[in-house]
């Protein structure tokens, strides 16, 4: 999956919609680890690539313990 | 998730051009900045009405990233300029932002004397168990026998408890969680703002980086699981030894008490000595 730098890249789930930031993130891993249902796997620098998002349930775990502000989880259709 | 919309978001408070920060990958001190500005945005506080001192040390550059007042003062002495800042306005909300070396370590008379004093300031330490902005050199609360760039083969100091020494010491609002259990960073945030007295949040958080790398954890992610499985919450802690408690995190709320504040004393005098002078 080829990911923009520098701008905010929007991920489709079915139910939810993922926003991250890849200029901010510095590639910890932690959104990776504590994903419960592993939506993300880390790329070669660490940082997240959305591989599963229609398994993402909205918990917010990711945005919550993102340190970078570089994540966050939104219920379609609100902008 | 979006969180509900309320009067003044917590990104009010995020000066989101100065991003991303200069804390290392996987650093704990961006998770407690969130938390913090949650719990700003639930509070109902507005930017103007809050006062953010901050000390030295990596968790100092917190002021970087906010939208309040901020003062950005020297190693240790971020107490007393909030205490100043509180007595001269008591309709501000002052916070002081300090890592374990500027509260407890260079700092740590003034920390002691705040909780005496019971002054209105809340005190956010953020503790990453070391010394991280200069190159992780041991402080006072590195855990025995901890490796770190000064004691190479162990730290010979066993660790201070702040929670304890505060409590000790008279503060009415003390409370210690951790990087991993980020829920209970904000709700104890928002127990300390709206507290009367000195109030403390001390959140362990881990360092990657230096005490991590150190210590057999180069990376966030384990250092969080290594948090997690330290962490005893205060309830369990009493019906366990000395000995089961030693090297563990005890976390929960140390003290909740209600009763007089500093300020609260301060105005009964002066209305008095003010009684007393007009009577003359």
């Amino acid at each position: 999956m080829a990911i923009p730098e520098g701008e905010i890249m929007v991920v489709e789930g079915k139910k939810f919609r993922i926003e991250m930031r890849r200029d901010r993130c510095k590639g910890c891993e932690i959104c990776v680890e504590f994903c419960p249902k592993k939506v993300f796997e880390a790329d070669e620098l660490g940082r997240p690539v959305p591989v599963r998002v229609d398994d993402c349930i909205g918990c917010g775990a990711c945005e919550l313990r993102c340190p970078d502000f570089a994540i966050e989880v939104k219920s379609k259709g609100v902008s | 998730m979006s969180r509900r919309s309320k009067e003044v978001s917590w990104k009010a408070f995020l000066r989101e051009e100065s991003l991303p920060h200069q804390w290392c990958a996987g650093c704990g001190y961006g998770v407690i900045l969130k938390s913090m500005l949650y719990a700003f945005e639930k509070s109902g506080l507005a930017p103007k009405d809050v006062v953010v001192v901050t000390g030295i040390g990596c968790w100092g550059k917190a002021d970087d990233y906010l939208y309040t007042n901020t003062v950005h003062v020297t190693h240790g002495r971020a107490l007393p300029i909030a205490t100043g800042i509180k007595v001269a306005n008591p309709s501000l909300k002052v916070l002081a932002l300090m890592g374990d070396g500027d509260s407890a370590t260079i700092g740590g008379n003034h920390l002691i004397h705040s909780s005496r004093r019971n002054i209105d300031v809340t005190a956010i330490i953020a503790n990453n168990l070391n010394y991280g902005m200069t190159g992780g050199q041991y402080s006072c609360t590195t855990p025995l026998d901890s490796r770190t760039s000064t004691s190479w083969y162990g730290d010979p100091e066993p660790a201070l408890d702040i929670c304890r020494l505060t409590e000790t010491a008279g503060a009415s609002f003390v409370a210690r969680t951790t990087v991993y259990h980020v829920g209970t960073i904000e709700r104890y945030i928002l127990m300390a703002l709206s507290h009367e007295g000195f109030s403390l949040v001390e959140v362990i958080s881990p360092c990657p980086t230096y005490f991590g790398r150190y210590n057999k954890m180069p990376k966030a992610p384990i250092m969080l699981n290594w948090l997690k499985d330290k962490a005893i919450s205060i309830e369990r802690a009493k019906n366990l030894s000395e000995e089961e408690l030693s090297g563990a995190i005890v976390t929960g709320v140390f003290a909740d008490k209600k009763g007089h504040s500093f300020l609260s004393r301060y105005n009964e005098i002066q209305a008095r000595a003010k009684k007393d002078l007009e009577g003359e």
